[in-house]
């Protein structure tokens, strides 16, 4: 397919209006393959303004007399307006625009024809996060083993090729307990917590069925993790649906592991929000940032209409039930909901973050993003298609990995110190999971990534963010190792909307990036400060 | 001490706050100024010192198996819970505490015997800190068109002003007066800001006397005056702070608002800000979400919604943004009043000069800031704090809500303010601590007549001496950035008002952030500044070793005999010197690390400052890096699961996780 069939006009003049605090931008408006460019006049600025049109979430056009307006409303949630010369050229361009920002082939999409400078293709230490992963953990115990069972993905299609296991359980056992879970998600290994010794697994639900059907496999693999972790270990299984849920999931194959099958292992519901219910969230919250409007009278109750922070606090509680079993009760815990690709990783991605200070660095936490969001099969293509201004009927879309932004972000309110990563590494992630130009975040799995050579072909985001450039805009100048767990408030007055993320364009940011400026130069002066006092005493001679 | 029926009470077991499951056992001490516990728990032996002055309601409990509970809430917004194992010793304490915290006498009050160690002299000096006449002058005053009037000295204008005021040139005593007999109180307007860039000024008055068509000449005068004072603007707005239903109401009573057409040339605007009995409700309201256990978002932010009190907070601002646009952007002269103008007003007109005037945004200009717009202008502290037994209807939260409207103005400009969060909250404490005297009674005249100068100490002076509590280490002191108006966005933004948990929850450590930025930033600022020091410190150095050396050659080269000048054994001593402070200094950092950092006492309150003068404001001490304490707020604690599931499901282990 050729993307100049879709581009029904080559360029037009236009005004560009961005925002009450930025000031118009003039010039030829252009629509090329992947980008929307605007190209200002000699007199202006000589930058030429560029958007992908991947991130337009959806388009408004309208006419009047010679001219016409088209709204942008992007997956960051900006909102921008053009103001173009010509009826007909307002029309072709908006035509071009929805034609291209919906495409859904991977394989043509901009990442495959980015090539940044400075950046090499294959800079790979993203490649193999399980094998990683498996080498700190084999350095605690010798109870896990690394198994390529799903070596072809035939096991479990959303897989990565490698998981890890217990060391007593063979690769036939764990075919047949990838038949007894939904999608072949049988329980592996998320976390170790070497304090306590104990670990974090995460699975999908069993297929149980209406007949209460059971799987020995399944069964001796939880009681194998018991059994390593160490004798008379107690196991809690955090399913991220009600009960009632989980009751009716047999009717259509599913269920929840019955409590006589699992000797060890108790049995907790927590109801997390996913799906449908979720996208609206997000979107209501969004109009209701939007909507500058409204008064002070009715603004909290219509926060609290949207959900937003209760979905918030749902999913940090249930974080930290999961870390508190670890690190108090020195208990195992496995968390399932469903298909074991949404809600399930949020809660097992947040624990750790709660409980490893390691996952609090800068690259532990990209190798968390890549281990337990991407690798572990997060299906970013479906939940990120489109963002909160999108008009078509949402089918797949549901903003969890936005969720768990929010709730690292509240993380980082509480603990300013202890995130070696900033807000604007939040705000990056988000803007780069809905529409990127780097690969990491395309397609639902390892299997289609592989299939697509995403890893090969694009570049990689985490080689992209760790340029040195980008740093003092991700990084957290503060931080200061902390050894110790960090343990949120999830009481409603600790939480708070993110406004850099949900008001970034709608409210202007000057003061508080002027504050984090300061925050920066109060911190680099030190450094200087520091680095400067040797070399001057070093230079002292020595009476 | 005649009141105190029972000083020492033992086994009394504390609940610390509304989130706390658990309970320190110890012994209850009630002295003649505070209630003080102390842990039995022989490691730490905890404090916890309550002043009289500060408690709010005391609530007797019905009694349980293990004694009776006495419900003790605080006006800093602590809550405590005492359980006394013997009825007899409760009520003794019910009713002791009942009486010891309704002083009916000033001299009853804490500042009267509190003694700092500070002798006469330092105390003297401790009042002269903060100078209003020094304040006018900054101002600009007096010049051309406003003078310094002594038409109120010795208060015989009106008893709530103070004796110096500035009024317009051309408004003589007559007219003073006779506008004086036509506003409630004798609140003549008088000036409370002059904005020198567009010379228009704030004034400050109380309601006209207008009922339904009355009308004062002296009054239209004096509103002329202030017009005519600012020769570049031809009208002057009038600004009533009430809602306009509430002002047509006092016409009823002989009182109300100024009619445009008798006045020549003034705007008249209302602006809604409610009465102090919907205030006190609204703060009762909110309190009330404040200490709902494990509420659930929606409990909370419908809470937070009815109780209204973020509106109020937003209508305060309003009224400061309204009055200082008129200012600094129509060029306009303003007055403001509400009914007797001492509430209201002070609270437009204060949060206005903070909008304008970068110099009320530094820790010395707040300072005046309160004792102008407050102190001065007779904000009946006395009746609104409930210092002396009163009138409950008299108390309300007023200048509670102009310090939170700083502080929401901090959290919109993180960088022009000198001082900090703690500021305001310690200001806040000692509205209510009686601790010291400036905020006592409802007047100056009343503070003349009752030697607080000479009888107690100024908070501005304790607070000036600790002011590196206080620093913002975010302020941008450069002269272009902090000069000038603060503007805030012209569209209806009602994100920027939020709740203000370090204020309200503020005992409640685990709902707080778990380490300061503003603590560390500060530590390492100090750190920075010490290391520069010793930079330059061995710059100079390493200058006069250099010297010395050319000297040497010098020497050398001139064959002469050694100079006496002993530059190089006074450098030989620096350097042997030098190191050990070096590394010295350097283990005394702040080390970067928090949970160092949080022992370290350059980050906090020394416990000595804790112990004489703050005993409870120990928990702004807290910056752990919070991780061992989940307290009992634990998530697991917190019902996230809607009952009817975990009810329903047999096969749920619920039960078991919890006792586990």
């Amino acid at each position: 397919m050729e993307f100049s069939e879709l581009i029904r006009t080559g360029q037009a003049q236009a005004e560009l209006l961005r925002g009450p605090e930025m000031p118009p931008l003039r010039g030829t408006l252009c629509v090329t393959g992947h980008h929307l460019l605007l190209s200002p006049g000699p007199q202006a600025t000589p930058d030429l303004w560029l958007l992908l049109l991947r991130s337009v979430d959806s388009i408004e056009k309208r006419v009047a007399g010679d001219a016409g307006t088209i709204t942008l409303r992007c997956k960051d949630l900006r909102v921008l307006q053009l103001d173009i010369e010509g009826v007909e050229a307002t029309l072709d361009i908006a035509r071009s625009i929805e034609a291209l920002s919906s495409l859904e082939s991977v394989i043509t999409s901009f990442p495959f024809f980015y090539r940044p400078k400075g950046l090499r293709l294959g800079e790979s230490w993203h490649f193999h996060p399980p094998e990683r992963y498996y080498k700190r953990v084999a350095r605690e115990t010798r109870a896990w083993r690394l198994s390529e069972a799903n070596e072809d993905f035939s096991l479990c299609p959303s897989y990565p090729r490698a998981v890890i296991v217990p060391r007593t359980v063979d690769d036939d056992a764990l075919a047949r307990s990838a038949r007894f879970r939904q999608g072949g998600r049988f329980p592996v290994l998320s976390y170790y917590h070497a304090p306590s010794g104990t670990v974090l697994l995460r699975s999908s639900q069993p297929l149980t069925g209406p007949q209460k059907r059971r799987c020995a496999e399944d069964e001796e693999l939880l009681q194998a993790v018991l059994a390593g972790a160490r004798p008379g270990a107690r196991g809690f299984i955090v399913d991220t649906r009600s009960a009632q849920a989980a009751k009716q999931a047999r009717m259509t194959g599913g269920g929840t592991e019955a409590k006589s099958a699992y000797p060890g292992w108790k049995r907790l519901h927590r109801p997390l929000e996913r799906g449908r219910p979720l996208q609206e969230s997000f979107v209501h919250l969004v109009e209701a940032c939007g909507d500058l409007e409204q008064s002070m009278d009715r603004w909290l109750s219509r926060l609290d209409g949207c959900h937003w922070l209760s979905h918030v606090k749902a999913a940090l509680s249930t974080a930290c039930l999961a870390a508190q079993g670890m690190e108090w009760e020195g208990a195992c815990i496995l968390v399932h909901g469903a298909e074991g690709t949404d809600s399930t990783l949020l809660v097992t991605s947040l624990a750790q973050l709660i409980l490893d200070p390691l996952s609090r660095t800068m690259a532990g936490f990209q190798e968390l993003i890549e281990r337990e969001w991407i690798q572990a099969g997060h299906p970013f293509q479906l939940r990120c298609a489109h963002s909160a201004f999108s008009h078509t009927r949402p089918k797949h879309e549901a903003p969890i990995f936005l969720l768990f932004l929010d709730c690292v972000w509240q993380l980082g309110r509480q603990f300013p110190l202890s995130l070696e990563f900033g807000e604007g590494m939040l705000l990056a992630l988000f803007d780069h999971s809905y529409a990127s130009p780097f690969g990491t975040f395309l397609c639902n799995s390892e299997k289609e990534r592989c299939l697509c050579e995403v890893r090969t072909r694009t570049h990689s985001l985490w080689s992209g963010l760790n340029q040195p450039k980008e740093q003092r805009k991700l990084r957290n100048p503060l931080y200061a190792p902390n050894p110790l767990a960090i343990w949120p408030s999830v009481e409603p007055q600790s939480l708070r909307l993110w406004q850099g993320l949900f008001l970034r364009w709608t409210h202007p940011p000057e003061p508080s990036e002027v504050a984090w400026e300061k925050v920066w130069q109060i911190a680099t002066d030190q450094e200087k400060t520091e680095g400067s006092q040797p070399t001057d005493s070093a230079s002292e001679p020595q009476p | 001490m005649e009141h105190i029926r029972t000083p020492k009470v033992e086994n009394v077991r504390l609940v610390d706050g509304i989130s706390s499951k658990k309970a320190a056992l110890g012994t209850l001490y009630l002295t003649a100024t505070h209630v003080i516990f102390v842990e039995n728990a022989p490691d730490t032996r905890k404090e916890t010192w309550i002043l009289h002055s500060q408690i709010s309601t005391i609530e007797k409990q019905a009694t349980t198996a293990t004694g009776c509970p006495l419900l003790v809430r605080c006006k800093n917004f602590q809550l405590l819970q005492l359980v006394i194992p013997q009825e007899r010793d409760c009520h003794d304490v019910y009713i002791s505490l009942l009486r010891l915290a309704r002083p009916v006498k000033y001299e009853e009050l804490y500042c009267f015997s509190f003694n700092p160690k500070l002798d006469r002299e330092e105390r003297e000096q401790g009042w002269m800190l903060i100078d209003l006449s020094e304040e006018y002058k900054r101002m600009g005053l007096p010049n051309n068109y406003w003078q310094l009037s002594d038409v109120n000295r010795d208060y015989r204008v009106c008893d709530s002003y103070p004796t110096q005021l500035y009024v317009p040139k051309s408004a003589t005593a007559h007219i003073i007066v006779g506008s004086s007999k036509f506003r409630s109180r004798r609140r003549f307007p008088a000036l409370s800001y002059y904005y020198k860039d567009n010379h228009v000024s704030i004034c400050r008055s109380s309601q006209p006397l207008s009922g339904f068509s009355a009308r004062c000449l002296e009054d239209e005068q004096m509103l002329q005056a202030i017009r005519k004072a600012s020769p570049g603007s031809d009208f002057i707005y009038v600004v009533d702070t009430r809602p306009k239903l509430n002002a047509m109401a006092n016409r009823a009573a002989g009182k109300g608002y100024e009619n445009e057409d008798n006045y020549s040339n003034i705007k008249f605007q209302f602006i809604g800000i409610e009465n102090i009995h919907v205030m006190r409700n609204s703060l009762q309201k909110m309190l009330e979400v404040c200490e709902l256990k494990s509420p659930s978002m929606s409990d909370f932010l419908w809470g937070l919604e009815n109780s209204g009190w973020l509106r109020h907070i937003k209508a305060i601002m309003d009224a400061g943004i309204f009055i200082a646009k008129a200012v600094s952007e129509e060029g306009a002269s303003v007055l403001v009043h509400c009914s007797d103008g001492w509430d209201r007003t002070a609270q437009a007109c204060s949060v206005a000069g903070l909008l304008l005037d970068p110099h009320y945004r530094t820790l010395k200009g707040f300072m005046v800031l309160i004792e102008k717009d407050w102190i001065s202008f007779g904000h009946k502290f006395n009746h609104r704090y409930g210092n002396l037994d009163g009138d409950p209807r008299e108390i309300s939260p007023v200048i509670d809500q102009f310090i939170e409207c700083v502080w929401q103005l901090m959290e919109q400009f993180p960088c022009a303010f000198e001082f900090n969060e703690r500021f305001l909250i310690h200001i806040q404490h000692h509205i209510y601590s009686c601790q010291f005297g400036n905020f006592l009674c409802n007047s100056q005249k009343e503070r003349q007549e009752l030697k607080i100068q000479e009888r107690t100490y100024s908070l501005w002076a304790h607070l000036w001496k600790n002011r590196g509590d206080y620093l913002n280490p975010l302020f941008r002191d450069d002269p272009s950035q902090t000069q000038g108006t603060l503007h805030l966005p012209t569209m209806p933004c009602n994100f920027m008002y939020k709740f203000w948990s370090g204020m309200y929850n503020r005992f409640e450590k685990g709902l707080q952030p778990r380490q300061s930025v503003t603590d560390y930033l500060m530590a390492v600022k100090e750190e920075t500044q010490q290391l520069e020091e010793e930079l330059e410190a061995l710059e100079e150095r390493l200058e006069r070793i250099q010297k010395v050396q050319l000297n040497r050659t010098q020497v050398k080269s001139k064959q002469s005999e050694p100079s006496k000048h002993s530059g190089f054994s006074t450098s030989d001593n620096s350097t042997a010197n030098t190191p050990q402070d070096y590394s010295g200094n350097m283990k005394s950092f702040p080390s970067r690390s928090p949970s160092q950092g949080d022992e370290d006492s350059a980050l906090i309150l020394t416990q000595d400052n804790l112990k004489s003068s703050d005993p409870d404001l120990s928990a702004n001490s807290d910056q752990e890096s919070g991780v061992e304490d989940l307290s009992c707020r634990s998530p697991s604690g917190g019902e996230c699961v809607p009952g009817e599931d975990s009810g329903k499901d047999r096969d749920s282990d619920e039960a078991v996780f919890l006792t586990a």
